[in-house]
């Protein structure tokens, strides 16, 4: 489904050139739930902001359901197969857009016929009522903006989400929703996901396999067993387990 | 002798469907101890801390039957009082260093200032003050430090100096809202060790408000547990996995574990009888009056 190959991708130009992501490689089967962690700056959200279009300096190989990725356009095909779903959805959805006009827009967008019928049933979805469908953002909770975040994304019936700390802004037992509903739909569709995470986990309950990032590369690539179980082959995959268990009195 | 005592604290809000109560009569002691506050968005964690330290603004109202520190009033003080005690005697880290470091001023400057506030003296003397509390937080370059501005630190660095600032007048309450939020995980224990210390070494009482269970009950002695702006259990951190009431045991258990896998993550059924239900408590008096 996703192949990234030698990877780079960096901002700026010399001397001031950063160089965010170096050299990684992942491969993501069809139907597989795939996890990148790491701390702040390690270049995992990065890696997905490339992935969907959102950086143009990047170089390496990125193919998408079999098809390489132009590093500067990205055709309609491209957001009916990819979608992506941001950490904070209170900055995500536009604050005077109602929740009909985010869904509808994005429909027509995608050249999608019947809008409103598609409407309702992306709302039962994500397990939202009809009776949010004209409710404003300063209207919803967090969980339910992401909700609406996860129905705009939904939209375009893709193949491939790109999930970026979909649940790091929600309190936890709302994070506990988000997340069955994330497992759910993966589920009913048949859908690909690629998250990012800084908590380990909620990559260990969702993903079937994880690359860990350090400094803009991957250091390494497991299976979630190995993540429970703590037998990762880096030393810094396993400080970052350790470190995840939570505080130990110095 | 306890160092805050609070009963009954209440802070409301006027709005349009009328008053909006954030924090419904809360009350507990604080020794020289690390105290956990734990509730989700909205439950009045936060509110609860700003109230202490009299930072409602109006039209936001604060009543408490009793609100003391070190055996004194603190309840609704003129500002010009509470100045004195703000900074001097109870201090407070915010959760993100990015938006409470002046970003046109060097950090150097912004600590000498802090410290010549509340303690006075020559510059030169500060100066050197505010290289030892660097030094104290653990940085390790304190002259480079001083000299740089806050968006040429990281998170966890910002985070230090923050905690140095708010340090260097020797308060006796530190009131830590969400200090390792924005932080990674590393970094984290950084900043835990250094707080750690800090009630150890110098007894100071400390109010570590979260939403993170788990660290709350590696980290603290104690923990209240908020709901809809009332404390609905207060038990010892070291109980938190047996705790008893239906709402930390739903927290509890929709957190994902890694040594605990499950197909669905049980979801918190919300019960209108804890706004309003008794408070599952061993006592509001804290086993830790002297120091730990």
């Amino acid at each position: 489904m996703l192949k990234v190959e030698n990877l780079n991708v960096w901002f700026g130009h010399a001397p001031d050139r950063v160089d965010a992501v170096k050299q990684a490689s992942f491969h993501v089967a069809e139907g597989e739930s795939f996890g990148l962690v790491g701390e702040s700056g390690s270049g995992k959200s990065t890696i997905l902001r490339a992935i969907a279009g959102l950086i143009d300096t990047w170089s390496g190989r990125i193919e998408v359901a079999g098809r390489p990725l132009n590093a500067r356009r990205r055709d309609l095909a491209f957001y009916k197969t990819v979608q992506m779903v941001f950490q904070d959805p209170y900055a995500s959805l536009h604050p005077r857009h109602s929740v009909d006009a985010v869904l509808s827009e994005t429909l027509r967008l995608q050249g999608m016929d019947d809008i409103d019928r598609r409407i309702a049933r992306l709302l039962d979805d994500v397990g939202l009522g009809r009776g949010f469908r004209f409710r404003y953002p300063h209207q919803l909770s967090g969980g339910q903006r992401q909700r609406v975040a996860i129905a705009r994304a939904l939209a375009a019936e893709p193949r491939l989400l790109l999930l970026d700390e979909p649940t790091s802004a929600l309190d936890v037992s709302v994070q506990a929703e988000i997340l069955n509903l994330l497992s759910d739909l993966r589920a009913e569709h048949g859908l690909t996901y690629v998250m990012v995470s800084h908590d380990l986990a909620v990559v260990g309950h969702m993903c079937d396999r994880l690359a860990v990032m350090q400094g803009g590369s991957i250091v390494e690539t497991m299976n979630v067993d190995a993540l429970r179980q703590g037998t990762a082959s880096q030393d810094y995959t396993r400080q970052l387990i350790a470190a995840s268990r939570g505080y130990a009195r110095a | 002798m306890t160092l805050l005592s609070v009963r009954n604290l209440r802070v409301t809000f006027p709005t349009r469907q009328g008053e909006f109560q954030a924090v419904r009569g809360v009350s507990f002691d604080l020794g020289r101890e690390r105290l956990g506050v734990v509730g989700e968005s909205g439950s009045g964690k936060s509110m609860t801390g700003r109230a202490i330290l009299g930072l409602v603004r109006p039209p936001g109202r604060v009543f408490a039957d009793r609100l003391d520190l070190d055996g004194q009033s603190i309840l609704n003080l003129p500002e010009r009082r509470m100045r004195k005690i703000r900074g001097n005697r109870i201090s407070m880290v915010m959760q993100d260093p990015k938006f409470s470091l002046n970003p046109v001023m060097t950090i150097g400057d912004q600590i000498v200032e802090a410290y010549r506030l509340h303690a006075g003296g020559a510059r030169a003397a500060a100066r050197q003050k505010a290289l030892d509390m660097l030094a104290a937080v653990q940085i390790r370059d304190p002259e480079r430090v001083m000299g740089a501005y806050p968006h040429e630190v990281s998170g966890g660095m910002g985070q230090r100096i923050m905690i140095a600032m708010m340090l260097a007048p020797d308060p006796e309450i530190l009131i830590a809202d969400e200090p390792t939020s924005a932080l990674d995980v590393s970094v984290r224990t950084e900043v835990l060790n250094i707080m750690d210390r800090l009630v150890r070494d110098r007894g100071m009482g400390l109010i570590f408000i979260s939403h993170d269970l788990n660290l709350v009950a590696q980290f603290c002695d104690r923990v209240l547990i908020m709901y809809a702006g009332r404390i609905v259990e207060t038990l010892a951190a070291r109980d938190l996995h047996s705790a008893r009431h239906p709402y930390t045991q739903g927290l509890l258990n929709s957190l994902p574990r890694l040594d605990a896998p499950q197909a669905r993550l049980p979801v918190l059924e919300r019960q209108e009888s804890w706004r309003d239900g008794d408070t599952i408590a061993e006592s509001l008096e804290t086993e830790f009056p002297g120091g730990l």
